[in-house]
């Protein structure tokens, strides 16, 4: 199987390199046939990708341990779904992944384009078959190739790093690398704009489903990561702020301001320039994450192993921005705004505040992300840029975002008057006041915690004011019950609503990260029967007693588990687990150092976090870590609602009426106006 | 049933409990016999001899008794300023309460505690640490010099970014009149009524 992945590999190579030539060609030199050449390149090149995977799979669920990517990542005790998971573990195959993926998702968006938009079509079909032909290059020319044998075959491979035998190391890659790959498709559109000179509004209509997609996918990737790092990691926390956390973020934060500055276009012509920059923008940090994480460059403990593939990327990376930024110098004639901003105090106004911060924040993470570099290139001195870092230069910047996510709704498009001011602030101003000093009352004194807080309450005002309005006026109009009114409310106007409720989300996750401020822990030692307190921020006393340690056997590992018993002011409320974890092989050897398991409670207030540090001598005599976070389970709920808005707006059906009905509402309104 | 209690690490059982748990070894002992696989050696919480793992090997590394030390918020200060130099990116507190495998971050927790008891206070155990290590040990560079970059650039291209684009949309909103006059507008069949209730519910509902 392992040579038929080979020549799949080549094959799809090959039939890349074709249709990225085919595709371009065939659309600038207007040849049909070239043009259906390179769109049959596209599936071709999909299918023998996925042949390269199914072989992979297969050399996999075979413990074919000859293959040096099956040896490395696997071993014949590892479970089933984690072995399945190997496929994307390690640097080789997660290429493999991509590169399938995009070739997919390239298909994807050939056969589901609408033909009237087809004229694009030829240019997406050679930029993403150029895309994948470099990732399947550097699998074959960048010694990555994940069927690469060994000169001998070992009795049993060398297992899955404990750290990513976790549900969440599962999906949270994948879905991370859906986020990172679908870019490539609005990029392909973009370029396919700018490249056959149809800059109108056609492309944004193309891609819009696919930047939903790829922003729904990042987030979802970045908070099943943040999950995973919480739940595996052991800290106690959910995001460090790492350079590859960081790569993650970049594009996401770029994705969003692109998906609202999308909206000014759509509806008004303007920012055709901004949006286009946008795009290539962010598929460029996509390429530029996966440089960060696959090249070494810059330590994280999250990166692939050193190899010399981050050349490939890096050279990529400045050979694609390059080119890329020159088509669009070129073409930057043809991208004059349509109409001319008619007020600073208007919805356009608000969302390029908006993209500023977006883009702002961006930037200040990869200055951040890059700041060691700088500093051992201008000064000679390698520096660390951790949290504080971040944390001190971001969080101004994050709620000045969350206070624009709640005035942005509130003003209307082309200008607002006074009194539409008024009316539109009173009651949402009035609700964050009314929280900042319930909070002050209670005695909270932490300033961002405060305005955290506070602008939670402002925004979750003007979400719940533009629901109780629109739900009132249908209600009037149609006469429709209130919850039904509410309900055709969001299913005829998805884009909207659901925008609302991923605001919704936002807010819930900025409150849920103020809770980190209020962290408290201890450390203990404790035998069978010692107990040890902790006092919660609420004031509550957690009580925690050692019950005892057991060890045994479980699947590919040796467990030493501690038990806790749990009791909030004297009253018991669980026992918690945690365990420290030998895994071994199938030969029963020890294959990674022991990792540890945390054992965790968690309620709407607070989660008891536990961790098993190790044993005293030998003996049930056990060091432990106890952490009360509270507010962390919200975060999970925050990054849910999140998603579950993308999805709404993502929905079919829905947005685009409702989108010409504004573009008519504007045409009568100038005809009034003149 | 609770033969045998833990107290403090110490068997505490009577005559009764003890003759019932000898009882039910009997009784376990008469069962037919039971494959065990290879999970059954079990320690059972409070059960092993004088408390003692049944393979300390699996726990992991030995660690020490926590000691007021590592409890003591203003040592968990320093170290959090101060990065493990194992590779991990973590600061030395959050690395040796996590990476229980890591032999660097334990080692810097005591000379931090060694430092503090022999009188030095938060900034010198900081600079000393520098001294030795370079600014790298440091989560975030030192307020200085070309440093000063880091923290200062962010801030200044996004007032900067914020400035010229108050003035760009100063100017635009300027020419906009002049504009909005020459676009072309087709015609749209409505009364003044109807005009005017659709600008009501457009202000109205803010689209």
């Amino acid at each position: 199987m392992t040579v038929l992945g080979s020549v799949a590999l080549w094959v799809a190579f090959l039939v890349g390199v074709w249709g990225a030539l085919a595709g371009i060609v065939g659309g600038l030199k207007d040849r049909p046939d070239l043009q259906r050449s390179a769109q049959h390149a596209v599936y071709a090149m999909c299918v023998a990708l996925i042949v390269a995977v199914v072989s992979l799979e297969v050399a996999l669920f075979r413990h074919d341990f000859n293959v040096e990517y099956v040896a490395a990542y696997t071993s014949r005790n590892l479970p089933i779904f984690y072995t399945w998971s190997a496929l994307y573990a390690g640097q080789k195959g997660s290429l493999l992944f991509w590169a399938t993926v995009l070739s997919l998702f390239g298909s994807l968006a050939l056969l589901l384009t609408p033909r009237h938009h087809r004229v694009f079509l030829p240019y997406v079909a050679g930029v993403v078959a150029l895309v994948a032909s470099f990732f399947v290059s550097v699998m074959l020319f960048g010694q990555a190739n994940p069927f690469q044998r060994l000169p001998y075959t070992p009795v049993d491979g060398n297992g899955l790093n404990p750290q990513l035998q976790n549900p969440g190391m599962v999906f949270h890659p994948p879905m991370l690398y859906l986020g990172y790959i679908s870019i490539t498709i609005p990029f392909a559109f973009a370029m396919a704009a700018l490249l056959s000179k149809k800059l109108d509004a056609d492309w944004l209509v193309a891609i819009r489903k696919w930047t939903l997609l790829s922003w729904l996918f990042l987030s979802i990737g970045i908070c099943l990561g943040m999950w995973w790092a919480y739940v595996e990691l052991g800290w106690g926390g959910y995001w460090a702020w790492d350079p590859v956390e960081n790569a993650s973020l970049l594009p996401w934060l770029t994705m969003t301001a692109f998906l609202h500055s999308v909206m000014i276009q759509e509806k008004r012509g303007m920012l055709k320039k901004w949006n286009l920059a946008l795009i290539i923008g962010s598929w460029l940090l996509s390429i530029f994450g996966t440089f960060i994480t696959r090249s070494g460059v810059i330590s994280s403990v999250h990166s692939f192993t050193q190899s010399n593939v981050g050349y490939f990327f890096l050279a990529f990376l400045i050979v694609a921005g390059t080119t890329s930024f020159a088509v669009y110098a070129t073409r930057l004639p043809l991208l004059e705004a349509d109409a001319r901003l008619e007020s600073m105090v208007s919805r356009e106004a608000s969302f390029l505040f908006n993209n500023l911060l977006l883009i702002g924040i961006a930037f200040s993470v990869l200055w951040g992300t890059l700041f060691p570099i700088l500093s051992e290139l201008f000064q000679g001195t390698k520096v660390t840029v951790g949290p504080p870092f971040f944390n001190q230069v971001n969080i101004p910047l994050g709620l000045a975002l969350l206070a624009l996510t709640g005035i942005g709704p509130l003003i209307a498009w082309r200008r607002s008057s006074l009194p539409n001011l008024r009316r539109q602030f009173a009651v949402p101003a009035t609700a964050g006041v009314f929280t900042l000093l319930v909070l002050l009352v209670a005695g909270m004194r932490d300033f961002y915690v405060l305005m955290a807080i506070g602008l939670g309450g402002f925004v979750t005002a003007t979400v719940v004011q533009e629901f109780a309005r629109g739900a009132r006026a249908r209600h009037r109009q149609y006469g429709e019950a209130y919850a039904v009114a509410l309900g055709r409310l969001l299913a005829r106007n998805r884009r909207r609503y659901g925008g609302y409720i991923v605001h919704t989300g936002i807010v819930i996750l900025f409150v849920a990260f103020s809770g980190m401020a209020f962290k408290t822990e201890t450390e203990a030692t404790l035998r069978p029967g010692e107990s040890v307190s902790l006092t919660s921020p609420y004031g509550d006393t957690y009580r925690f007693t050692h019950l005892g340690i057991s060890q045994y056997d479980a699947l590919n590992r040796q467990v030493t588990a501690a038990t806790v018993e749990v009791a909030r002011n004297g009253k018991n409320i669980g026992i918690l687990t945690t365990e420290k974890r030998q895994h071994v092989d199938g030969l029963g050897r020890p294959t990674f150092q022991p990792s540890t398991e945390v054992g965790i409670m968690s309620t709407l207030r607070l989660d008891v976090y536990t961790v098993l540090a190790g044993v005293v001598n030998g003996t049930e005599q056990a060091v432990f870590r106890f952490t009360l976070n509270p507010l962390v389970w919200w975060v999970w709920y925050g990054g849910m609602v999140v998603a579950l808005g993308g999805l709404i707006v993502m929905w079919p059906g829905g947005g685009a009426p409702a989108v010409k009905r504004t573009q008519a509402g504007y045409a009568v309104r100038l005809v009034a106006e003149q | 049933m609770t033969a045998i209690r833990r107290t403090g690490g110490q068997a505490d059982c009577n005559r009764r409990d003890f003759l019932s748990a000898v009882a039910g070894t009997l009784l376990l002992a008469a069962r037919p016999p039971v494959r065990l696989s290879a999970q059954s050696p079990d320690s059972l919480p409070g059960t092993g001899p004088s408390g003692r793992l049944w393979d300390p090997s699996r726990a992991g590394r030995p660690v020490a008794p926590v000691t007021a030390a590592d409890n003591d918020a203003a040592l968990q200060a320093i170290e959090k300023q101060i990065r493990c130099t194992c590779g991990c990116n973590l600061d030395v507190y959050t690395c040796r309460t996590t990476d229980f495998t890591c032999g660097v971050s334990p080692a810097m927790h005591r000379e931090v505690v060694a430092l503090a008891k022999a009188g030095r206070t938060g900034p010198q155990i900081i600079d000393q640490f520098v001294r030795e290590n370079g600014v790298a040990i440091l989560m975030a560079p030192p307020k200085r010099g070309f440093n000063w970059a880091g923290y200062l650039v962010p801030s200044v291209v996004i007032v900067a970014a914020a400035a010229v684009l108050t003035v760009v949309l100063r100017r635009w909103t300027r020419a906009a009149p002049a504009a909005a006059t020459r676009r072309p507008v087709t015609g749209v069949a409505a009364t003044p009524e109807e005009l005017e209730r659709l600008n009501h519910e457009l202000d109205r509902l803010s689209l």
